[in-house]
């Protein structure tokens, strides 16, 4: 019997034809695999083939929460978004906060399955245990904004929902999914996968309430956590005052943002575009996700030049490099608007802005014929920027098109798959592996390609004074450590910037108070292990191998032009067999078979 | 006197009062059980937290036709026994904010009762949009917050 933490159901919705059944969750999967993200991944391994095409009826979407959603506990907002990822066709799990999770958890619903596709575009509205397929052909082209706006008029002002723009309408392979109209499961090109099922919408309304295992363990845990995430630096003050574009100034210090296509890893002028600069000129004020006591989100306004007037949310730390630093853009309002543009038409804005830096490298270097392009694409050009963004979105050009697949597919399509600053297919964010070396062992390994909320070691590799960033050792086992650790934290439905205050055995006492499961810190992170050897188990059987855990040549070859990195370039063989080994996999990557019993999940390879 | 006092500009619309709220009171998180209720407007991502103010000459009590609310004059709380209340719901219609209302079964009265002087929601709200003060502290911080304005006014003009 589930004690509490779950509601107990799912909600599987065949769009083919329509159907809509209400079924049990497996209490021994919820107890193996925690919820959300661990959970889904088991689902899909179950019952959509892994080399099924991403993008074909035959996969499946779950829209999935955890056993911490709709508590109080901190920042346990968090939505998770598990299928075969459009961009590279690997298990993808791509998560955001906002408030739909837990309006789908008060609705009755732990999750819900998505299968088949339907034959015109509609969107889902589930209120009061009635689920109705409602049409959305007036909703085909629409951004993110309206379709959000719309989808509350048409349900109920306080639904939450989740909405694709025109991005994915057209298939964009770096295309989101948006929830509440401003937060977004931005990568791996979960968008296009929706779009594919013709499927525009979900609005959710709940009246139901949560309720937990043990009432008193879970206020005293709750409340302990809250009060290690009011005493740390970042969560406590820093993500509340500059939001996470903090950073800027903080890498760049380090000689670690990426900058010009990753040709050098310092920005000269990335005060410009700092988190000081954006709270100073951008900044209306703070929001913050379910529950959570950070608020690093952004209201954001343009108060000059010719974007003046426009307003939106954000962006953070990631979109302002993407779209800033790496391409050499130092026009904080054009880095805005480009933003605005990436959120209006539902794209990754960290895979749109390394994707107009790929082009602007390859435009550089002459390898793409000046036809192609009708403006002058060069690094550093602000409108350039905004213009290239607006093509990707509208897509109604080759080019814009091309754009629109990513840097992967442009710059293959160039003849030049190098220029891409991609692992799996999906551009690496805003961290430089050759100044900090164990987030590129992270990039290499992450399960739905590079990445940097998969295994965030950079407050251990950059804060703690007894880790050297610019070291090889101990980096197999630190990116281990936080692979799994996120797997499990991912998995209840909390925000992974909890890990600046919280600790593995905080996260593991909200879990069994909420949930009645005896979870210690070691089992917490075992599950963790767990989870993280069946998504690569779903890698595998999709076909990637060993030499998809591969950083682009770039980062190996071409050494770090300026700034305190200067020099520096990183050397995965020094850190991959050791990972392997240390995940008790064999030298290709292959999890061995004593791992597996370990883990009990011998019968899933 | 204490007072639950907001201050709107800091409310980042969380809605962790609400969940506290609901669970002091229930042992289950349905913000449709709290006390409190933030009403959203996304378009400019402003929240307003809203909660009984406690009135001095409250409406409430004064409609009330079975004496189930009452004002506490030493903790100045209007308190609600359930007990009394024969659910005629003419305290809803009668006060102007909207702070007594039915919980999600839709047939329960709910309101702020300010959990017996040490209000849940003030501790889960981080932004400090929340807090639980003196109304004289209050008060006295306000004047002096206005003083500082018309200081500094006054310093402009003489071209300090």
């Amino acid at each position: 019997m589930l004690k509490g933490g779950y509601v107990g159901k799912i909600l599987r919705v065949n769009l083919t034809n329509g159907n809509v059944m209400t079924e049990d969750i497996n209490e021994k999967w919820a107890e193996m695999y925690i919820g959300g993200r661990g959970y889904g991944t088991r689902v899909m391994l179950e019952e959509v083939d892994a080399k099924v095409d991403p993008l074909s009826p035959d996969n499946k979407v779950i829209i999935a929460t955890g056993p911490l959603g709709s508590t109080y506990a901190p920042s346990s907002g968090r939505v998770m978004v598990i299928t075969k990822g459009a961009l590279n066709g690997a298990i993808a799990c791509s998560n955001s906060g906002g408030h739909f999770a837990p309006e789908l958890k008060r609705a009755g619903y732990d999750m819900i399955i998505i299968e088949g596709k339907a034959p015109n575009p509609v969107y889902l509205w589930i209120y009061k245990g009635a689920v109705q397929i409602r049409d959305a052909s007036k909703l085909i082209g629409e951004n993110v904004k309206k379709t959000d706006a719309f989808l509350k008029k048409n349900t109920h002002p306080e639904a939450g929902t989740l909405e694709i723009g025109p991005a994915a309408e057209k298939l964009s392979l770096i295309s989101n999914i948006t929830f509440d109209g401003h937060r977004a499961a931005g990568r791996t090109g979960v968008g296009a996968v929706l779009a594919s099922k013709n499927l525009k919408g979900i609005a959710v309304k709940g009246n139901l309430g949560i309720a937990v295992a043990d009432n008193e363990a879970f206020a005293k845990a709750v409340y302990s956590a809250r009060s290690f995430l009011s005493k740390d630096p970042f969560s406590g003050n820093g993500a509340a005052v500059l939001g996470t574009s903090m950073l800027v100034n903080i890498i760049n210090g380090l000689g670690a943002l990426p900058s010009f296509n990753a040709s050098d890893a310092y920005f000269e002028n990335a005060d410009n575009i700092s988190g000081e600069r954006l709270a100073a000129e951008n900044l209306v004020r703070n929001e913050g996700c379910d529950s959570c006591p950070i608020a690093c989100g952004r209201v954001t306004e343009i108060r000059k030049g010719k974007y003046k007037g426009e307003h939106g949310v954000g962006p953070e730390y990631e979109p302002i490099w993407a779209l800033g630093s790496m391409c050499g853009v130092d026009d904080l309002d054009s880095v805005v608007m480009a933003s605005y543009l990436c959120d209006d038409y539902g794209l990754d804005s960290i895979s749109a802005g390394a994707t107009v830096a790929c082009a602007m490298d390859l435009y550089e270097a002459g390898y793409i014929p000046k036809d192609d392009v009708s403006f002058e694409l060069k690094f550093g050009s602000p409108d350039a920027l905004v213009e290239a963004v607006r093509l990707m979105g509208e897509q109604n050009t080759p080019f814009g098109k091309l754009l629109a697949q990513g840097s992967y597919r442009l710059a293959e399509h160039y003849g030049h798959p190098e220029f891409s600053m991609s692992v799996k297919k999906q551009e690496f964010p805003a961290y430089d592996a050759r100044a900090i070396k164990g987030i590129g062992l992270g990039y290499a390994t992450s399960n739905r390609g590079a990445c940097h909320v998969r295994g965030y070691t950079i407050p251990t590799e950059i804060f703690n004074r007894k880790v050297d960033r610019l070291a090889y050792e101990g980096k197999a086992e630190l990116t281990k450590t936080m692979q799994d650790l996120t797997a499990a934290l991912d998995s209840t439905g909390i925000c992974l910037f909890t890990t600046f205050g919280l600790k593995a055995k905080d996260i593991a006492a909200m879990f069994e108070a909420a949930t009645g499961f005896k979870c210690d810190a070691d089992e917490f992170v075992k599950k963790g292990e767990r989870i993280w050897n069946i998504e690569k188990i779903f890698n595998l059987k999709a076909g990637f191998n060993m030499f998809d855990d591969a950083l682009p040549e770039r980062l190996e070859k071409e050494p770090i032009k300026t700034g305190p990195s200067k020099g520096e370039v990183t050397d995965l063989s020094r850190m991959l067999p050791e990972y392997y080994k240390i995940r008790g996999w064999d030298e290709n990557g292959i999890p061995k078979q004593d791992k597996l019993q370990e883990l009990s999940i011998e019968d899933l390879i | 006197m204490k007072l639950l006092t907001i201050n709107i500009d800091k409310c980042t619309g969380c809605r962790a009062c609400e969940y506290a709220c609901s669970f002091v009171h229930t042992g289950v998180f349905n913000p449709l059980d709290s006390r409190i209720r933030i009403s959203e407007f996304l378009d400019d991502f402003v929240f307003i937290p809203s909660v009984c103010t406690q009135c001095e000459d409250a409406y409430c009590i004064s409609v009330c036709p079975t004496y189930a609310l009452s004002k506490n004059t030493q903790t100045g709380v209007v308190e609600f026994d359930s007990d009394k209340c024969v659910g005629c719901k003419q305290c809803i219609i009668s006060c102007p904010w909207g702070s007594i209302r039915l919980n999600h079964t839709g047939k329960e009265l709910i309101k702020c009762d300010m959990c017996g002087g040490d209000p849940e929601c003030v501790k889960v709200c981080h932004a400090k949009a929340l807090e639980y003060e003196e109304v004289e502290d209050m008060v006295m911080d306000k004047k002096h917050r206005n003083a500082i304005r018309y200081k500094e006014l006054i310093a402009q003009q003489q071209g300090v």
